[in-house]
């Protein structure tokens, strides 16, 4: 056993949190799907697999350190998104839509 | 199941040889269900577990239907005895090191991914040749097995590096796991009579083709996982693919048969 190793890559004792996203079929988008907590990347994609896609609900997962990730404050939800509320105008909702478009 | 056997028909008890591995340690690594470490080991001990049971479910089918005297994999899992059963004796083992009692609060992780290291870089060389076997609905078996082996080497050889070079605590547990289990690994080179009979007809694998192979795959990890392999050691080669066992499987047997020998033929 290397002690100068282990002095290099010290254990963990608590592992970060990591945000999980799960690709659940070609040409669709990683969608966010929960947490967990892992002592690394690796690690985190190895638990995602067992978590996550046990039930074949992925083909690709992601891992993102929960650090990693600005997220708006919810004290700013007034300024940030009340004023979208009453300004309808910008959903397109005013076109009529022919049948045979189908789903759109 | 009405598929026509193959040609060239594996010996029933090399297929048994097989399930058995699988069943075993899949009931072993069922323990853990409910009593993981941290809850995504749990979950993916649960998930090995279900993909050893799945392989033993797949050959007992098969073997079933090769033997053709009414059985099932019900009967082949249930209702045969210890002296019946062909798993290696390293998978019928608690998951304690030697001098612990087989209690829960006994469990060690360590022990428990050791022995899953050891014998999954054993089934991702065993299930890569059989792929090849003339006995197709075999081969079928192992191109799917395959790819739940890699995973399982993986995942058990992913633990065993960080336990190794974790803290003193997790290297010495690995180790004593290691100095435990590893004799119990010269069981696969030793041919049963099964194997020695599906070598000969082609079907089989002789595993100590594959020895040098695993020796390497061994020696790797614990080279990463800064452990030490122990010496050979020229000591009793336990025989539980030849049908002696450990005083170990019996308690196996007793916890997995009881329901389907207390409900014969109950589904639900």
């Amino acid at each position: 056993m290397s002690t100068d190793q282990k002095q290099t890559a010290p254990a963990l004792k608590e592992w970060p949190l990591w945000e999980v996203f799960v690709r659940s079929k070609q040409g669709l988008e990683h969608k966010h799907c929960g947490s967990l907590h892992a002592s690394d990347a690796q690690h985190a994609l190895q638990m995602a697999r067992d978590v996550y896609t046990r039930r074949q609900e992925g083909v690709s997962i992601w891992v993102v350190p929960s650090a990693a990730i600005a997220a708006s404050d919810p004290g700013d939800k007034g300024e940030f998104f009340d004023p979208s509320a009453d300004k309808i105008y910008r959903h397109p909702t005013f076109y009529e839509i022919p049948d045979e478009v189908g789903h759109m | 199941m009405e598929a026509k056997a193959p040609v060239t028909a594996a010996p029933v008890d090399y297929l048994l040889h097989l399930a058995d591995n699988a069943l075993i340690l899949g009931q072993r690594n069922a323990e853990w269900c409910g009593h993981g470490p941290i809850i995504e080991e749990d979950l993916s001990m649960a998930n090995n577990a279900l993909d050893l049971i799945g392989q033993a479910r797949l050959l007992y089918q098969y073997a079933a239907q090769l033997q053709g005297k009414g059985g099932t994999e019900d009967s082949l899992a249930y209702f045969r005895d210890v002296p019946d059963f062909r798993n290696y004796t390293l998978l019928e083992l608690p998951h304690t090191p030697p001098l612990a009692g087989p209690a829960r609060a006994d469990r060690d992780y360590a022990t428990t991914i050791v022995r899953n290291f050891l014998y999954s870089a054993l089934m991702v060389l065993l299930w890569e040749r059989l792929t090849a076997s003339p006995d197709t609905q075999l081969a079928g078996i192992a191109a799917r097995s395959l790819k739940e082996a890699h995973y399982h080497l993986r995942h058990a050889r992913d633990w065993l590096v960080r336990f190794g070079d974790g803290t003193d605590e997790s290297h010495a547990r690995a180790q004593a796991a290691l100095d435990h289990l590893l004799p119990y690994t010269d069981e696969f080179w030793a041919d049963s009579a099964a194997e020695t009979a599906a070598i000969a007809q082609g079907v089989g694998v002789r595993t100590t083709a594959l020895q040098n192979d695993w020796n390497a795959l061994v020696d790797d990890a614990l080279a990463e996982a800064t452990l030490t392999r122990p010496a050979a050691a020229k000591g009793y080669i336990t025989q539980g693919k030849q049908g002696v066992h450990s005083e170990h499987l019996g308690f196996v047997l007793a916890e997995m048969q009881s329901l389907a020998r207390a409900h014969p033929g109950a589904s639900w």
